[in-house]
């Protein structure tokens, strides 16, 4: 169904259903239907024969490895001694920097890590060496028996030791737009403050992993569990000297990865690398839990300090908003997570006068990386708050705060320029707002909970519950903001019984690509879905991938196979022509008519006569007519100056907003989700299950990122959150009670690989609802001395009590 | 030093040696090959891991091997019946109650485990009683929905 956008209202029906009402809601189905293919390795998982890196099977000779590690988060070494480890029983050899051929130093922003370390410690546990030994046991065992001396100096741990000290990574970056002057003269009132968001740990339940193969001719295969493949070979060629083109790396799936395995898949990858190009043996590595917690890097934190001038209707006039992010010992991908989050400051709203100015702080941790969002959700929590707070000072419903400043409908408008100077076009958030504003009852519900927290007036006296109510929106930037990355290659083999298989970058962690495009290219010829294997990802076909990241992986490599597939098709549809042509009545050839659908060929014209798609791949060969393309896709129209902080660096942008209401006790600070409702607009989907299945997924986990995920460190710099035995991730029993998933019908996006939008990271956005709803909760709590404005990301049971009792974060600690 | 053992995997008896330090997790897919239990957090509570012996669920990263002797192990391998999946297999595969998959085969016996002893569980139950296995990718909703379809397809 096609939007008509010039109806008066720009209302569209929503999927399958008529109107809704405000009590019933169309509820779309979030499982699989029907007619939606299974997963492509659904059957693998059920039956337990889908592998991983540590399920493929014991080559001879191999090798497993442990690492040693720095005793502390900073200083100098002093002695590295590593005779007992040689010594230890299964030893096969040890390994320092001083035995890496090639460069130790790699990155995929700034070539600022080191491989292994050498004189200098920059965080707790660091990599000193690899032991390698048969048995994995031994090597860990031998590893224990390093003798590691450090002249230790003080951690800097924190973004205010950081910026006290003066360590920061890349430069300040600034994207500043309007007159914030006659901003300033504008704004009725004003508010300032800082907002924090804690890291988060990606928990994917597959640890990093890796597995080296020695082969001819001085080259090696690696199997890893990466979503970035060439960066691994990259990595892996550098550090032993190599060409690129000795290194082919494969990827069959991941076990979850959410960004962590975007860059920090290299560091294992290249140990084995290491001693396999020592041993010249196959070379094994998995990380076990808590070493991959303690070693790996995670969400970054932030601290955002903000200046919001707004007029009497909650209007933002103007907004100074200064983040620092810790970025930990080394750059990694710590200055790109920065600059999507300066991107997405605004979230849905117009400044019209705004200067962000932003810099990574340079610790003691582990380097921090990607995460789902990558600094989308810090920067969209802080805007967030932000309206919760203009609310409550204005004495405003926040719903209508955030409706008088939502990117207009209109794109003409001069409202629809972000800080940056891109326009939002095709904005559908002023009619999602509409539609969940109606049909989760927000109006009655907000009078319900107002009236509920009204008898909340004493301590102890029931009721004991609060109940908070909040609607946030989403508006994602689709597109990598470094616009090299913007690009896949796609390749595209039919067989001669007209099968077919697909390679391209897009690497499976478990979110359906291989899945969606099969469905794509299956589309493109007409033919069963199960005719067509995506096979694993390796760089042995696909030359120069980008990683696995940034939501943009079916729309990138689906973009490059449809390529593929449309090239092979013109030679196919040349050839069926032909065929077609001299069995009908008197039609001359015409490719053009070819059509492609129901596993055969046909020309429009006369298209009861059908070639089967087998029968014709057949003749194809016999004919010596090329089944196989190599296609590249590169995305148009984007560009951005990261100097000026101007100009267009995405594509489109994935938007949708969630109604969150939550409980929480007063008293003991508990929190429950009671209803969330969430409407998105992904485009036209390509797989209405598997895109659910992202939505919810990423939603629960930015669920974990806003409630009850904490990273807690030691004063040496040391993760004392190392297992889930004292880090939360949600379980099936924190599930709100209701949950309510709907998407809008949109054909319009044209910017895009059929029409649809990006939807692996936006999701986890709309968890700030839940984060804000809670903030509104607290509200409620004022007059008995909560602090709202307080409470930072994530609200643990802990942190709502804080900011129940009114403690700062000082005065709870030294209470405590 | 080793131990003997004997157990019953999946149906089928196996008599091994194994150091007493050995996991079950760790005899299971090492030496017998079954490397559909997957590791996950190694103390007992993401659940990836999950088995059952003698009718329980049993977290096999903190299991011995030996505790297992005499008893009669089911894995993820051994659940189907020949080629037809269970209903709870089925149910994970029909509903889309999977992702990546690595939490899958623990998750799914930990569904098989709670059916058998609720056939009809509510909404809250299936919450309830799938919290000791932990998910990451799909938010747990359609691995609710596998879990009554395939109450529904025992009933």
């Amino acid at each position: 169904m096609k939007r008509d956008l010039d109806r008066p209202g720009g209302s569209a029906t929503l999927g399958g259903d008529a109107a809704s009402s405000a009590v019933s809601w169309p509820r779309r189905p979030i499982a699989r239907q029907p007619g939606q293919p299974p997963h492509d390795s659904a059957l693998g998982h059920v039956q337990g024969s889908a592998r991983y890196i540590d399920d493929l099977p014991l080559r001879e000779g191999e090798l497993r490895i442990a690492l040693v590690g720095a005793p502390c988060a900073r200083g100098r070494v002093t002695r590295l001694d590593l005779d007992a480890v040689r010594a230890a029983p299964g030893v096969v050899g040890v390994y320092t920097a001083a035995d890496l051929p090639g460069a130790n130093l790699w990155g995929p922003i700034f070539h600022d890590e080191p491989v292994l370390a050498e004189e200098v410690v920059a965080y707790l546990g660091q990599p000193l060496a690899v032991v390698a030994a048969d048995d994995e046991r031994d090597a860990r065992a031998a590893a224990a028996l390093a003798r590691v001396e450090v002249e230790e100096e003080e951690p800097v741990l924190t973004i205010e030791q950081a910026v006290a000290a003066g360590e920061f990574i890349g430069p300040q970056r600034q994207i500043a737009r309007g007159d914030l002057e006659a901003g300033w003269e504008r704004a009725r009132q004003r508010i300032e403050g800082r907002f924090e968001s804690k890291g988060q740990e990606q928990f994917y339940l597959e640890s990093q992993a890796a597995l080296v193969v020695p082969e001819e001719g001085g080259s090696l295969l690696v199997y890893s569990s990466t979503q970035n493949p060439t960066e691994i070979q990259k990595v892996v060629a550098d550090a032993l000297g190599w060409r690129q083109s000795q290194v082919v790396c494969e990827v069959l799936r991941m076990g979850g990865a959410f960004g962590g395995k975007e860059t920090q898949a290299a560091l294992p990858a290249v140990f084995a690398a290491l001693v396999a190009f020592h041993t010249h043996r196959p070379v094994r590595v998995v990380y076990g839990k808590d070493e991959d917690m303690l070693l790996t890097g995670k969400r970054h934190e932030f601290h955002t300090d903000y200046r919001i001038g707004f007029d009497e209707r909650g209007r933002i006039v103007a907004a100074e908003l200064d983040v620092r992010s810790n970025g930990g010992a080394y750059a990694d991908l710590s200055t790109a997570v920065l600059e999507r989050c300066m991107l997405h400051l605004d979230n849905a709203y117009h400044l019209p006068a705004v200067r962000i100015g932003a810099r990574v702080c340079r610790t003691n941790l582990p380097p921090n990386t990607a995460f789902r969002g990558f600094g989308g959700p810090q920067g969209m929590a802080v805007i967030e708050s932000c309206m919760e707070e203009i609310a409550a000072r204005l004495r405003l419903d926040p719903l209508d705060v955030r409706r008088v400043n939502l990117y207009p409908a209109d794109e003409a408008s001069d409202a629809a320029l972000t800080p940056y100077g891109q326009r939002v076009r095709g904005n559908l958030l002023p009619e999602i707002f509409d539609r969940l504003e109606q049909s989760s009852d927000y109006r009655l519900r907000r009078r319900e909970i107002s009236q509920h927290n009204a008898r909340t007036d004493a301590w102890g006296e029931p009721p004991c519950v609060l109940r908070g109510l909040s609607l946030v929106p989403v508006k994602f930037g689709i597109s990598f903001t470094n616009k090299t990355l913007n690009q896949a290659n796609a390749l595209v083999n039919v067989y001669t019984d007209g099968s077919v298989q697909v390679s391209t970058g897009a690497t499976e962690m478990g979110q359906g690509v291989n899945t969606k495009l099969a469905m794509i290219v299956a589309q493109e010829f007409g033919i069963d879905h199960r005719r067509v294997v995506v096979r694993p990802t390796s760089t042995e076909k696909n030359n120069n991938t980008s990683p696995t990241a940034a939501s943009a992986s079916t729309d990138l490599n689906g973009a490059a196979a449809v390529k593929a597939c449309a090239a092979i098709r013109e030679r196919l549809a040349e050839l069926a022509s032909g065929l077609l042509a001299g069995s009908t009545d008197g039609l001359a050839p015409a490719p053009e008519q070819v059509g492609f659908e129901g596993g055969a060929v046909f020309d429009r014209r006369a298209p009861e006569r059908r070639i089967d798609f087998a029968e014709l791949c057949r003749r194809a060969h016999v004919e010596r007519i090329d089944l196989g393309a190599r296609s590249f896709y590169a995305t148009p129209g984007i560009d951005f100056d990261r100097e000026t902080g101007r100009g267009c660096p995405f594509a489109y942008y994935t938007t949708g907003a969630c109604v969150a209401e939550v409980r929480v006790d007063r008293l003991l600070g508990t929190l429950e989700l009671e209803r969330l409702d969430v409407l998105m607009d992904i485009g036209k989907p390509i797989h209405l299950a598997i895109e659910m299945g992202q939505i919810v997924g990423g939603l629960v986990q930015g669920i974990g990122w806003v409630t009850g995920e904490e990273l807690v460190y030691d004063g040496r710099g040391e993760l004392l959150t190392t297992s889930p035995t004292t880090y939360k991730i949600p379980a099936a029993s924190d599930l709100p009670r209701d949950l309510r998933v709907e998407i809008l019908d949109n054909d319009l996006n044209r910017h895009n690989v059929r029409s649809t939008k990006a939807v692996g990271e936006p999701p986890l956005m709309l968890a700030i609802a839940v984060w804000t709803a809670v903030r509104d909760a607290l509200g409620a709590a004022v007059a008995l001395g909560a602090r709202p404005g307080d409470l930072r990301i994530p609200a643990t049971h802990e942190e709502i009590a804080r900011t129940l009792s009114g403690c700062s974060v000082e005065e709870w600690i030294a209470a405590s | 030093m080793g131990v003997p053992i004997k157990v019953q995997v999946n149906g089928k008896t196996y008599e091994r040696t194994v150091e007493p330090r050995t996991l079950l997790v760790h005899f299971l897919r090492e030496e017998l090959g079954l490397t559909g239990t997957n590791v996950g957090c190694e103390t007992s509570l993401c659940g990836a891991c999950t088995v059952m012996v003698d009718g329980k669920t049993v977290k096999s990263c903190t299991q011995l091997a030996l505790q297992a002797d005499g008893s009669s192990v089911t894995t993820i391998e051994g659940i189907a019946d020949g080629d037809r999946l269970s209903a709870v297999q089925e149910g994970f595969w029909e509903k889309h109650g999977l992702q990546c998959g690595y939490c899958t085969p623990g998750m799914i016996m930990a569904a098989t485990h709670l059916l058998s002893e609720n056939p009809k569980p509510s909404e809250a139950e299936i919450r309830a009683g799938l919290k000791g296995n932990l998910c990451r990718c799909t938010g747990y909703h359609n691995i609710v929905e596998a879990v009554k379809y395939a109450a529904a397809k025992m009933a």
